[in-house]
């Protein structure tokens, strides 16, 4: 007897995004990263193609973080104090193949410091670390008003992946990255239409989907993960069935959501932080995750590796 | 997928005979789709149409149910490939595999320790559910352990041996435990299909592929064994979702009677973190069943939690009764903390006052089970349902100061909350995280 499979046939397809200028590209990194792409579901090699890994960027803030339990902060030790020997000690001791800088030394509430002042700690970073860059803002809306389009600028060539934009405060964060050619992180509250709207928006302005990242706004596992799971699984099962507008790779702030939980904060039992940073990531890579900003570097060399036991195979050796 | 009115009218003798009490065919097709009435009203349909009929009246994946009394495991029964569609109905099991070479008192040991896991979260049990007991060595040694395992012990046991005689043994000292078999494969069906019939008890049917799998149900299936439990082995990560995929698909999408079974995966795996990744990705696509071999209590509550998320019904969120809740030993000067009635909410903000050992009230309004800031923009958790809730439940009576904490998400409806309720209102912080500090540092000025 043979059994006849059912395949899908996605008429759409994920759009795949760079992050990172090398010099051929006019900027300065040593290479660049890919994302996006798929033409399937997460893992469904036999319906379409999945061309690039799910990333994991390492999270750097430029202030020493106030909110990050003893078990994370530990294996950076003092670097966490000064952000250009972070970035490296994460290149350089856990191999980590993008970085993810967040500036939340400019927010009025921790440590208010200004544009220009952050724009050059932008430049030292890129000259301290050759990997791709993602740049968060300080989280204060004024604030990032000015903040970002300084940042931009001071990456200018660089292919960074800057933001976030919202609903609300899209227009100058998107201008910049116009100029001076950077991607950018669309952010929506756990919210198909509104990650759409936000994408008509962007793409309004000139700026080419092939440029922009939903961030759909996880929870950690047991704090709301399943919400934006079905979100992503409902989104990306829109952008196959030929929805552009949906069609953007997710980022996902995996590390921030895991650190905050109940869970991992426990002094006692320092791996269940670890696993649960693991395991919010591993659901969310089968819900269609592209890029993950993570903290630990122990979590991060496991979901590493799951990603390489997900992605190695056959089909997509010879696809390639 | 259930047949259309369309599809079934099709099968009927399109005679409207009216002998079912209805005008047409296609009126009483159109009931029959709806499963308002049975297809016996019917006197003409042929046997043939009647099988197909009967068949799609039953659920496309069979619940199976392992173990008994109030631990005993059901899965199956699953109507959907993606839980946004509806929702997934029953969590898999998740069971740790015992090797029977070790010793009684390590035996023992770790049936306690199995038995140990079970966690609150928000208001729900979690609970680990299967032992499954592995043969390594002789008959008399698997009964043995059997026999050790089931009387220290509610969890529902799975057999894993391929010696029909120790099992028939085991099976005997579980009569009416209802344990699960592992496994029947193509070569030996024939004597665990006699074992799974002669006990009433559920089978594993093992195969390499999937299309040997779907053969092997319907051999077992000939031989009057339908409780069945599907496990395609020995692949890879990604292989192993295409084939529960698969599995699932066939029997949802294309009413595929041989795969319409529970599936079963085993996770041979000797570093922790590799197998609970594993076991996670299995219980986010489609398996029934997920034995594992770890029993270290953090990793397996990682676990728990995320068959608790991926198993929540989305179009209903988990909510607690809109309440009063005095937390510790209150009194009048105790705080008054106000949040939703979304369960996460409400258990979150409680697990921090209950860490703060500040005796403190927590009011949850009812916003439908929405949380704080998704409350606020869909207008349940306005000033005015807010002042309504706090009135309803007597605050002022209770506490002797005027004051109400809320979250720092809505700072924004102090001003109105405070003209409206005649309370003086205290932004509280905006992560429940930082309430033992807030409430120790808390003055009513």
């Amino acid at each position: 007897m043979v059994l006849q499979l059912m395949t899908e046939r996605w008429t759409g397809e994920v759009s795949a995004v760079t992050i990172g200028a090398a010099a051929k590209d006019g900027g300065t990194r040593a290479y660049s990263i890919k994302i996006g792409g798929e033409k399937s579901l997460p893992c469904l090699f036999k319906e379409g193609t999945l061309p690039n890994k799910p990333q994991v960027a390492f999270e750097v803030f430029d202030v020493a973080p106030n909110d990050w339990p003893n078990e994370v902060l530990k294996p950076y030790g003092k670097s966490v104090n000064d952000p250009l020997e972070w970035a490296q000690m994460c290149v350089q001791d856990f191999k980590a193949r993008s970085l993810c800088i967040r500036l939340l030394g400019a927010h009025p509430d921790f440590g208010n410091k200004s544009s220009e002042e952050e724009a050059q700690l932008i430049k030292k970073l890129l000259e301290k670390v050759s990997v791709p860059l993602i740049i968060l803002g300080s989280g204060d809306d004024a604030k990032d008003n000015l903040l970002l389009p300084a940042i931009s600028e001071a990456a200018k060539g660089e292919c960074c992946l800057i933001g976030p934009a919202v609903q609300d405060n899209y227009k100058t964060i998107v201008a910049a990255a116009l100029a001076d050619g950077h991607c950018v992180i669309a952010e929506s509250p756990i919210d198909v239409n509104i990650a759409k709207q936000l994408n008509i928006l962007i793409s309004d302005m000139g700026l080419p989907l092939e440029r922009v990242v939903i961030n759909p706004t996880i929870g950690a596992l047991g704090y709301g993960l399943e919400y934006a799971y079905s979100i992503m699984e409902r989104a990306r099962l829109a952008a196959l069935s030929g929805d552009k507008t949906l069609a953007s790779p997710f980022i996902c702030f995996v590390g921030q959501e895991a650190w905050r939980a109940k869970e991992s904060k426990i002094e006692t039992l320092p791996e269940q932080g670890i696993i649960w940073e693991v395991l919010t990531a591993t659901a969310l890579i089968q819900a269609g995750a592209d890029l993950l900003i993570m903290r630990h570097p122990k979590a991060i060399e496991k979901v590493n590796r799951y990603i390489d036991n997900l992605m190695t195979n056959d089909r997509t050796q010879s696809s390639k | 997928m259930g047949l259309s009115g369309l599809d079934i009218y099709k099968l009927l003798p399109k005679t409207n005979c009216r002998e079912c009490g209805f005008a047409t065919c296609l009126a009483f097709a159109m009931q029959l789709a709806k499963k308002a009435v049975s297809i016996d009203e019917c006197p003409y349909l042929s046997s043939e149409a009647k099988a197909k009929l009967e068949a799609q009246a039953q659920p496309p994946i069979k619940l199976i149910t392992i173990g008994q009394g109030e631990t005993r495991l059901q899965v199956g029964n699953e109507n959907v490939l993606f839980r946004h569609e509806e929702k997934f109905y029953h969590p898999p099991g998740i069971g740790f595999i015992l090797e029977d070479n070790i010793t009684d008192s390590e035996i023992k040991d770790r049936v306690e320790k199995i038995n140990g896991l079970k966690f609150e979260r928000i208001g729900q049990a979690l609970e680990a559910n299967l032992i499954a007991i592995r043969q390594n060595k002789d008959a008399k040694r698997f009964v043995d352990v059997v026999k050790i395992v089931s009387s220290n012990t509610l969890l529902g046991l799975v057999l894993m041996s391929d010696d029909t005689q120790g099992l028939k043994y085991a099976l005997e000292v579980l009569k009416g435990k209802n344990p699960l078999i592992y496994h029947a494969t193509k070569e030996n069906s024939a004597g665990f299909a006699q074992l799974a019939k002669e006990y009433k008890v559920p089978l594993v049917a093992q195969a390499d592929e999937l299309e040997e799998a779907s053969g092997l149900t319907v051999e077992l299936a000939k031989q009057g064994v339908t409780d069945l439990i599907i496990e395609v082995s020995g692949k890879p990560m990604p292989e192993r979702i295409w084939d529960l995929t698969q599995i699932r698909r066939l029997a949802l999408k294309k009413s595929n009677r041989s795969l319409g079974y529970p599936s079963l995966v085993v996770i041979d795996k000797n570093d922790l973190y590799e197998e609970i990744q594993e076991a996670a990705t299995y219980i986010s696509k489609y398996a029934g069943i997920v034995l594992i071999k770890n029993i270290e209590s953090w990793a397996v509550l990682s676990l728990l939690t995320l068959r608790q998320n991926i198993y929540t019904d989305p179009q209903k969120p988990l909510q607690i009764e809109p309440k009063l809740y005095p937390i510790g030993q209150v009194t009048d000067k105790s705080p008054v903390l106000i949040t939703t009635n979304f369960s996460l909410s409400y258990y979150t903000v409680l697990g921090e006052v209950e860490a703060s050992k500040i005796p403190s009230y927590i009011i949850s309004v009812d916003t439908e089970g929405m949380s704080v800031l998704t409350a606020w923009a869909a207008e349940k958790f306005t000033p005015h349902k807010i002042t309504e809730t706090v009135n309803k439940f007597g605050v002022k009576g209770i506490v002797s100061h005027k004051h109400l904490v809320i979250p720092g998400y809505v700072a924004v409806i102090s001003g109105e909350l405070e003209d409206e309720s005649g309370f003086k209102i205290i932004v509280g912080p905006k992560e429940a995280a930082g309430l033992p500090s807030f409430l120790k540092n808390l003055q009513y000025g």
